[in-house]
């Protein structure tokens, strides 16, 4: 074979490494590592720092390979979509199959990984996240009902609670107070995100609210899910993971979080045109802040536990 | 084309084969680290002879 026949990277869009860590979705990734590292420092018992740091990468992998399994699965919506044309697969980097090899591979690893390294209730509700993602919200809800978001949300809020069960064995209160506040923040954030995007789920043919039942009626589910959220991050300050501190984030930014909701809902689709969105994306920034202080403080809260600064 | 030359494949395929061999050696250390500790701290104890007889012989 001469070496005429093999063309150059660029030539054939042949998937170099990033490639393969961008089916694993590092961004969201990084959101996993991080609520779940949160969820295991925040639990009463003390794990080694080998096991902690070991289990949160193999959750982090696992959330990673339902993100494969995800991109395997919705090639062709993505393809449509400004936001994901450039995605691996839609690209013509990676085939859908290697896609699905390198999501189940990895997913089982991470599981096998996980309960090794911890225990098998960890282990079990990592399973339960990665087929809860990969099949009841990507291959089920996503492209059937408008709900998608909000029932799919359970996928992203779990991570905590598998930190929890890392460091624990099981499941208690604060760690599904911390589902709770992922679960109700999701579609709050998600929506946001579809009243600026325009008309790319809609060109995909995916049933979001703003596609289904129109952008008023979207602005009136953003507004009661962040009423509905407020209870949830504000009630878990007193719980054994709250504290001053974490009280403190969570009454300021729940009332700005209600305040970019009530914005949101007051104002109709010309106004939101006439400044390109300009509340709606403030909002959806405000939301990212939200998620990233409120476990901030409850790391924070642990933190300073030992100093006999955190907690009540 | 000499015998030792490195083949196109190869060099175009480098940082794909280098990132996939830091991956998989860092997988080693995890796992090795993650071995030392679960030894260490006894996790991973088998019972004593004793304990063994003991249950064999119904006095377990």
């Amino acid at each position: 074979m001469s070496d005429t026949s093999f063309n150059t990277q660029a030539q054939t869009g042949e998937a170099g490494f990033g490639d393969y860590v961008a089916l694993l979705k590092p961004r969201v990734m990084s959101l996993v590592v991080f609520t779940a590292a949160v969820g295991l420092l925040a639990a009463p018992v003390a794990v080694h720092p080998v096991v902690a740091l070991a289990s949160v990468l193999f959750i982090a992998v696992g959330a990673g390979a339902s993100g494969a399994l995800n991109m395997w699965w919705d090639a062709d919506i993505d393809a449509v979509m400004k936001r994901t044309a450039q995605r691996p697969v839609p690209a013509g980097l990676v085939t859908a199959q290697e896609a699905l090899a390198i999501g189940a591979a990895l997913s089982g690893m991470a599981v096998v990984m996980l309960a090794l390294a911890s225990n098998f209730v960890a282990a079990g509700l990592l399973a339960f996240t990665i087929f809860f993602y990969a099949v009841v919200y990507t291959m089920w809800l996503k492209r059937w009902t408008p709900q998608n978001i909000v029932i799919g949300g359970a996928a992203g809020a779990f991570p905590p609670m598998i930190g929890w069960a890392v460091a624990t064995g099981g499941v208690s209160l604060e760690s599904v107070l911390m589902f709770a506040l992922i679960f109700m923040w999701t579609p709050p954030h998600f929506w946001a995100l579809c009243l600026f995007m325009n008309s790319d789920y809609e060109n995909a043919g995916v049933p979001m609210l703003t596609v289904t039942h129109g952008r008023r009626v979207t602005r009136r589910h953003v507004l009661a899910y962040t009423i509905l959220l407020a209870p949830v991050a504000v009630g878990t300050a007193f719980t054994a993971i709250g504290g001053p501190i974490y009280l403190s984030v969570a009454v300021v930014l729940n009332a700005l979080f209600l305040k970019g909701a009530f914005d949101i809902w007051r104002r109709d689709e010309a106004q939101a045109q006439a400044d390109k969105y300009r509340v709606e994306k403030r909002f959806f920034a405000l939301s990212l802040l939200y998620l990233f202080a409120h476990f901030g403080a409850i790391l924070a809260e642990a933190a300073l536990a030992p100093l006999g600064l955190g907690g009540w | 084309m000499s015998f030792r030359e490195e083949h196109e494949l190869h060099k175009r395929r480098s940082g794909r084969n280098i990132g996939v061999g830091l991956v998989l050696a860092g997988f080693i250390v995890l796992v090795f680290g993650l071995t030392v500790v679960k030894v260490t701290r006894g996790d991973m104890q088998m019972p004593s002879s004793e304990e063994v007889g003991a249950s064999a012989d119904g006095n377990g």
